[in-house]
């Protein structure tokens, strides 16, 4: 096979390797934490990806927002423009704005950058809420997870902002717009609004100090709190190790699946590339945000069918299908917007946050998890989940009825009394049919996670019977169906049958506990 | 090297991922488990999927090979493309490519080129002993306890870090101006004269019957602020029938009969979030925000009909001087724009 100059050149960077890494070991006794680090085990599943990607689309926009904020200028300063776009000549517009057309038109692969940078944004914050989809649906926040349940719902916040400060940046028509609403909202809180709109903006609405801040907020603060959170979600993950479906081997003790280095590294390296190359390719060949159409922003101009990015959508929705209801008395007033903009919001992810704490009251289950729920199990989990999205849904749709109206040849003012009902309605009936659908799928009892091949039953030479699934064939006679003490069952429901670990941890009602597919 | 491959045996060897002593169980690694159908049990650790066929292998490296040359090659397009003047598409174009390439590269090393078994590893109880977790408040209490009973150095630390802490809050103020009545006023008031965007006053007969413009107070183009709050839609209602307030006409009327035009005026800032109430439909009259649909009756003074402002717009007092240029008689009544709690 090798060539002895090969075996040579093998031995030659053993003896290099274990200088460098002999070197660090004699400073930080790094030895034994690199062996386990690199042994890690990652178990595999599409859907554990998306978590990655939502990180990759971080480190992207790290990179690309590194590149636009050497051209950026955070400034209302109001300057003339005469530069490379000549629909603008002679215009007044801020500093902003004018540094965001040259980043699109004068600087060489600036415009490439920054729609990369934009479609970033709008793809971590879709693989973000995905990721949290399938951390709620299969009940990866339960015990011992709700640390990071909670990490990951206050990243989901702070991205959420960190998105839109970085679309207000440019000081565009649309975005001024979707300022003047926050204006609005933050000025509608009790009490405080008033102090709290003027403290943000520096004066009444617009002032000048609005695009500086932002910047401060959208490149220093918000990135450095999603880096911190990031990395704590992380160190949680690795030491509480990687949740997994159950599976045949799979058990509440054990994990299996890849090793870190190099397996795991190299996937997780090519996703990484291929993240970097669907922006490439959304951020060269799609449009995003041609700010240079909407104009500068003015405070006495807008442009019909303003709509904001996606992940805003179901708050202004929120605030499209709220009715006109304030509150006035005794010469004070809770205006409209603080109930769809601030109430609304504060409501859902309270409940959000809280969900680990409802979940192990409803299901009555405070043991640890490490084997995750199948949604059809939890059918009052999945429905409330279901409906939910119903509820976002609603509220994303009801940010576009302008658009819709139009597309739809329908009076937009039908369309939001459709989707004012429907708000109410549509998550009481999906969330219904949700319910009963997982109640019918439970009766099944058929699913590629939990019989992977279990349903085949094979005659052996011996004229004997055996269920296929437990040990795939590979003459395993030796282990057949006796009935004995030593089912196989017992691995594939998931409960611990490994000497290994003695402590039993009580399972709770849910798929793992199930009378064992292989049994039937 | 083979072990048994039934999982549910008790001596399934597991890599213990988390210590040291795991370097000594290494020799002893194998894929326990490998279930995908029709797979073969593999019983080397350094197996990898191509590796009992070196022709398959050789033919994935040069398949990884090729997809690493197609980076290579986007690379130096991309270098021509940024040389020659750079163009968004072909960047893009070519970024896609070359980390395309990069990736599937990566992905194919580590599926045909890498020993792809699963193996298994313990996950360890996360509790820790009784003992040591006594130990933990044992630890967090040494020395603290005494402390807790001196009151005279509680009492002083708790003042100095509220007084302290309050006193780090004062540097907010200087975050903005104090609000005031700011938010009740505007830059109109008596006789101001009405100017469009560029300054220009704007006269009778300069606007055609149903026809509307933004126009702001003299003196405000230029200023930010005073244009925002000052924004103010200039409507020509002709001889339609204009609700006119019983208390004050404030509306400017010229001729009579079917060639009547009354002028009215009302703040173009949204009394629901503050954006421009820029639509106006001259069919029914109305005026439309573009942000939430709120809908106002013109001929009703401004009254909102649907969505989710529940105020009217607020009417401007016009009138017009001497030499026919529309004026302001008085500021706006009312606070214009969105609610706020002193707002009342």
């Amino acid at each position: 096979m090798s060539t002895t100059e090969e075996r040579l050149a093998a031995r030659k960077r053993h003896e290099v390797e274990e200088t460098v890494f002999g070197e660090l070991d004699d400073r930080l006794g790094s030895s034994s934490f690199l062996r386990s680090a690199m042994d890690k085990i990652f178990p595999d599943h599409w859907s554990f990806m998306v978590g990655e990607i939502a990180m990759y689309c971080f480190v992207i926009l790290l990179l690309t927002g590194t590149y636009l904020a050497l051209f950026f200028h955070a400034s209302s300063t109001p300057v003339i423009y005469n530069g490379s776009y000549h629909p603008l000549d002679g215009v007044q517009m801020s500093e902003a704005y004018q540094s965001t057309l040259n980043i699109s038109f004068d600087v060489r692969g600036g415009l490439v950058m920054r729609q990369i940078h934009h479609w970033g944004a709008v793809v971590f914050l879709a693989a973000v809420s995905f990721h949290l989809c399938r951390i709620f649906f299969t009940g990866a926040f339960r015990k011992p997870r709700e640390l990071n349940w909670t990490i990951g719902l206050t990243l989901l916040l702070v991205v959420m902002l960190e998105g839109f400060t970085g679309y207000s940046l440019p000081d565009d028509l649309l975005s001024g717009t979707g300022i003047r609403v926050v204006y609005s909202i933050v000025l509608s809180i009790p009490l405080i609004g008033t102090w709290l709109a003027y403290a943000g903006f520096g004066s009444t609405f617009p002032g000048t100090q609005i695009i500086p801040r932002l910047f401060v907020i959208h490149e220093f603060l918000f990135p450095l709190i999603i880096l911190g959170l990031l990395t704590a979600h992380l160190m949680i993950l690795w030491r509480q190790k990687h949740s997994d479906f159950p599976g045949p081997g799979k058990t509440e003790h054990n994990i299996v699946g890849s090793r870190l280095w190099p397996q795991y590294a190299l996937k997780s390296a090519g996703l990484f590339m291929l993240v970097f190359a669907v922006l490439s390719a959304l951020g060269g060949l799609i449009q995003i945000n041609p700010i240079w159409l909407y104009g500068p922003y003015n405070a006495y101009q807008v442009s019909a069918g303003s709509q904001p990015d996606w992940y805003v959508g179901w708050l202004d929705g929120g605030v499209r299908l709220w009715p006109h209801w304030e509150f006035r008395s005794f010469g004070h007033e809770i205006a409209n917007p603080f109930f769809p903009g601030v109430l609304v919001p504060g409501i859902v992810f309270t409940l959000m946050f809280l969900w680990p704490q409802i979940d192990r009251r409803i299901y009555h289950d405070y043991v640890e998890h490490n084997l995750l729920d199948r949604p059809r199990d939890k059918a009052f989990r999945t429905a409330i989940g279901a409906a939910a999205l119903t509820f976002f849904t609603d509220l994303t749709l009801a940010s576009a009825t302008d658009l819709l109206g139009n597309d739809f040849h329908m009076s937009f003012e039908r369309l939001i009394e459709i989707l004012q009902y429907g708000a109410f309605a549509g998550p009481l009936i999906v969330g219904a049919i949700t319910y009963k659908t997982c109640k019918s799928l439970q009766r099944t009892r058929a699913h590629p996670i939990k019989r992977p091949v279990g349903g085949v039953i094979v005659r052996s030479v011996d004229g004997g019977y055996h269920t296929l699934g437990d040990d795939h064939g590979h003459g395993a006679d030796h282990e057949a169906h006796t009935n004995g003490h030593h089912t196989n069952g017992a691995t594939t429901n998931g409960d611990s049958a490994n000497g290994h670990t003695p402590e039993v941890v009580p399972s709770a009602p849910s798929a793992t506990s199930e009378p064992g597919a292989a049994d039937d | 090297m083979t072990t048994t491959n039934d999982p549910s045996a008790t001596d399934v060897p597991l890599l213990d991922d988390d210590e040291a002593s795991a370097a000594e169980e290494y020799g002893r690694i194998h894929d326990q488990v490998h279930w995908s159908e029709g797979s073969t049990p593999q019983a080397d650790d350094l197996w990898t999927r191509y590796a009992d066929d070196p022709k398959r292998a050789k033919r994935s490296e040069y398949l990884i090979a090729a997809c690493f040359f197609v980076a290579v090659l986007c690379g130096l397009g991309l270098m021509i493309v940024y040389c020659i003047g750079g163009q968004p598409q072909a960047e893009g174009t070519l970024l896609f490519f070359a980390f395309t390439g990069l990736g599937v590269g990566f992905v194919l090393t580590a599926r045909d080129l890498l020993p792809g078994n699963d193996i298994a590893a313990h996950r360890h109880p996360h509790p820790s002993t009784p003992e040591q977790r006594s130990a933990v408040v044992e630890a967090f209490n040494r020395g603290l306890e005494p402390l807790l009973s001196r009151r005279v150095l509680l009492g002083s630390l708790s003042a100095a870090g509220g007084v302290f802490g309050l006193a780090s809050l004062f540097p907010l103020a200087s975050l903005g101006e104090r609000p005031g009545t700011k938010l009740e006023h505007t830059s109109w008031g008596n006789g101001i004269r009405v100017v469009d965007r560029f300054g220009t006053p704007v006269k009778l007969g300069q606007l055609s019957v149903n026809g509307v413009m933004t126009v702001f107070p003299e003196g405000s183009i230029g200023d930010d602020v005073a244009m925002a709050t000052g924004q103010t839609m200039l409507i020509n209602v002709g001889n339609a029938d204009f609700q006119v307030d019983p208390f004050h006409n404030w509306t400017v009327v010229e001729g009579a009969g079917q060639d009547m035009q009354r002028y009215v005026a009302f703040s173009k800032v949204c009394t629901h979030a503050g954006c421009p109430v820029g639509l106006y439909n001259r069919a029914s009259r109305q005026l439309v925000c573009p942000c939430h649909q709120s809908t106002f009756d013109v001929l009703k003074r401004c009254n909102p009909v649907f969505g989710p402002a529940s105020r009217s717009l607020p009417q401007l007092p016009l009138g017009i001087n001497p030499s026919n240029e529309f004026i302001s008689l008085e500021s706006y009544q009312e606070p214009i724009g969105p609610g706020f709690w002193n707002r009342g």
